[in-house]
C-alpha cells in the first residue's frame, strides 16, 4: 500500500470508512461527476451534487453564457414581459463551487468515462448527468425544416426564437390570422401550446382585435383541457378556435413559402404562424447512446441512470419519465433526486425510494392562473402518480381564485429561477 | 356529433388514381371495458363504412371493437367520370351518417 499524506489519510478514513467510497473514485482522488446542460434540470442537479456532499469535483457543461427560461415565456411573446426577464447567468452556481465550463458537449465514451467538448478538451467523469432538454425532429412535420422556423417560428427554445414570435405579431396588421400548430404527444411543457394560444388571443383581444388565433391540435386531449377551454370561453369567445385532432386539426405538412398549414381535410393561411413540431430528447443523448428508437431517454427512475449505458444519468425534458410532464419543475424534482442518488452511488451507497412532485402553472390571462400537480413515485420501475396526490384548480373557482394562481406562478417562477441560478 | 371530415380532390384528370381520405367522430367504446363499480360499458363502435361513385359501390370496411376513436379511413379510387362520390357510415345503436362530395373529371 503506497503511503498516504495526512489530507488524504483523513480523507481516505472519513470517506472510505465512514461512508465506503467506491474504488475507481479513491484511485482518482474526489468523485467526478460532470453535468451535461445548464437549464433547470442540469444546474439544479450540478447545485444539488455540490450540496450533497462537496467533496465531489462537479462540472457542469453549458453551451450559452446566458440560459433563458422557458416557462413564462408565452407572457413574453403576448407582449406582457420583457426576454430579459427569462435571462439568469451562472455566477451564483460557480460561486458555489460548481466548476462551470461554457462549451458544446460533442462526445461520449462512455467506457473510458470522458465527455469531449467542441474546443477539443476532455472531461473524465465517475458518473455523468446528461440534462441535455429537447432538440426538434426537423422534417418530421413535412416542410418543417431549419430555414422554416425563421418563417413560422417554432419558440420551444425560449431565446430569439421567442421574439421573433412576438415581432411576427406585433407587426401583423389587425384582421390578420393566426395559426398555431400543436403537436402529438409526448413534447416539452403539455400545457404549453394552450398557455401559448390564451396569451396570443389576449394580445388579439386587446390590441388586434380583428384578428383571430385558429389553434390546429394532433391531439383530442391535453393538460388542463376544461380549464383552458373554460377561460377561452369566458375571455376569448372570438379570438381562439380550437379544432382538435377529430375535427381535423392535425397538422401534415406546412409550407413556410406561402404561410400554409395542411391538414388531411383542408388548408390554413396564416399571416403568423407558430408551429410547434415534434421532439426528442437533445442531441447528446444521441450520441451518449441513452436515447432509444423513440428519440427519448429510458431511466431508472429510482437514480435516473440510463438503463441503455451504465453511469450515465440523465433528467429533465429528454427522460421518458411515466406519469411525470416534461416541466421546469418535473426536471428540478428530478435533479435533486439524482443528484442525492449519484452522491450515494459514487461514495459505495444505496440510493433512497423517491418521491417527487409536479406542479405547472399555466396563465390564460395576466390576471388568470391555473395548476395542475401530481407526487410521483417508482412503481415497477416506472414513474406512477400516487393516486389522490395531485389534481387541478377548481373547476368552478370564482375569478379572485384566478388572480391568485397567477400570483402564485409568478411566486413559483421566481422561487425555482432563484433556487437555480440565484 | 360533429359532421364526417372527408377530402375529395375537387377535381382529376380521367383515369387518375385519387386519394381520398375521410374522419368520423365516434367513440368507438369497445364494450370491453367496465365502470368503477364493476358494470360493463355497452359497446357502442361504428361497425360499417361505404363508398359510392355515382351510385356504385367502391370501398367497403367492416369495423371491429379494436379500431380506435374516431376512425380516420382512407383509399385510393380511379377518377372516372364526373359525379358524386357518398359515404355512409353504420354502427351500434342505430347509428348512421352520411356525407358527399362532388368530383369533376376533365
Amino acid at each position: 500500500m503506497k503511503a498516504l499524506s495526512r489530507r488524504e489519510f483523513l480523507a481516505s478514513t472519513t470517506v472510505a470508512a465512514a461512508v465506503g467510497l467506491s474504488a475507481p473514485a479513491l484511485a482518482q482522488g474526489a468523485p467526478r461527476v460532470v453535468v451535461v446542460g445548464g437549464g433547470f434540470g442540469g444546474a439544479s442537479a450540478a447545485r444539488a451534487l455540490k450540496q450533497a456532499d462537496p467533496r465531489i469535483a462537479v462540472t457542469l457543461v453549458e453551451t450559452s453564457r446566458t440560459f433563458t427560461a422557458c416557462p413564462f415565456s408565452n407572457l413574453v411573446i403576448g407582449g406582457l414581459r420583457e426576454l430579459s426577464a427569462q435571462q439568469f447567468g451562472y455566477d451564483r452556481v460557480a460561486a458555489g463551487g460548481v466548476e462551470v465550463v461554457f462549451a458544446t458537449a460533442t462526445g461520449v465514451d462512455a467506457r473510458a468515462r470522458r465527455v469531449t467538448l467542441d474546443s477539443g478538451a476532455g472531461l473524465d467523469f465517475d458518473r455523468l448527468v446528461l440534462s441535455p432538454g429537447i432538440d426538434i425532429r426537423w422534417n418530421a412535420l413535412p416542410g418543417y425544416d431549419e430555414a422554416a422556423a425563421e418563417k413560422m417560428p417554432h419558440a420551444w427554445r425560449a431565446g430569439p426564437q421567442t421574439a421573433l414570435l412576438r415581432r411576427q405579431l406585433e407587426a401583423m396588421e389587425d384582421g390578420g390570422v393566426v395559426v398555431m400548430a400543436a403537436p402529438a404527444n409526448p413534447f416539452r411543457c403539455p400545457p404549453g401550446p394552450y398557455e401559448r394560444a390564451s396569451l396570443i388571443a389576449h394580445y388579439l383581444k386587446t390590441k388586434k382585435p380583428k384578428s383571430k388565433l385558429i389553434l390546429l391540435d394532433a391531439k383530442d386531449q391535453f393538460s388542463k383541457q376544461r380549464l383552458f377551454q373554460n377561460a377561452w370561453k369566458e375571455l376569448y369567445p372570438d379570438h381562439l378556435e380550437w379544432v382538435s385532432l377529430s375535427n381535423g386539426g392535425k397538422v401534415t405538412g406546412v409550407d413556410a413559402s406561402t404561410m400554409t398549414l395542411s391538414t388531411d381535410f383542408g388548408s390554413h393561411k396564416a399571416a403568423v404562424a407558430n408551429v410547434i413540431p415534434p421532439q426528442k430528447a437533445g442531441r447528446i443523448a444521441e450520441v451518449a447512446g441513452v436515447a432509444d428508437q423513440t428519440g427519448w431517454c429510458p431511466i431508472d427512475p429510482v437514480t435516473f441512470e440510463s438503463k441503455l449505458v451504465p453511469n450515465i444519468h440523465v433528467l429533465g425534458d429528454a427522460t421518458i419519465a411515466g406519469g411525470m410532464p416534461k416541466s421546469a419543475f418535473t426536471a428540478n424534482a428530478q435533479a435533486k433526486i439524482c443528484a442525492a442518488a449519484t452522491a450515494k452511488l459514487v461514495a459505495g451507497e444505496q440510493p433512497e425510494q423517491p418521491k417527487l412532485i409536479n406542479t405547472c402553472y399555466s396563465v390564460a390571462a395576466p390576471d388568470y392562473g391555473i395548476t395542475v400537480a401530481g407526487v410521483y413515485q417508482p412503481v415497477n420501475g416506472v414513474l406512477t402518480e400516487v393516486q389522490g396526490s395531485g389534481g387541478v384548480s377548481p373547476i368552478d373557482a370564482p375569478r379572485s381564485a384566478r388572480a391568485e394562481e397567477a400570483l402564485y406562478a409568478a411566486g413559483w417562477f421566481n422561487t425555482i429561477t432563484g433556487e437555480v441560478f440565484g | 356529433m360533429a359532421r364526417p371530415l372527408i377530402n375529395v380532390p375537387a377535381t382529376a384528370k380521367r383515369g387518375e388514381v385519387v386519394a381520398i381520405r375521410t374522419l368520423i367522430s365516434h367513440p368507438m367504446e369497445s364494450g370491453f371495458r367496465h365502470t368503477s363499480t364493476g358494470e360493463r360499458i355497452a359497446r357502442d363502435i361504428v361497425t360499417g363504412f361505404v363508398a359510392t361513385y355515382n351510385g356504385e359501390e367502391i370501398f367497403r370496411a367492416t369495423l371491429f371493437p379494436a379500431i380506435a376513436a374516431n376512425p380516420f379511413i382512407t383509399f385510393h379510387t380511379v377518377a372516372t367520370e364526373s359525379g358524386t362520390i357518398e359515404f355512409r357510415w353504420t354502427g351500434d345503436n342505430g347509428y348512421s351518417a352520411n356525407e358527399q362530395a362532388k368530383i369533376t373529371v376533365v
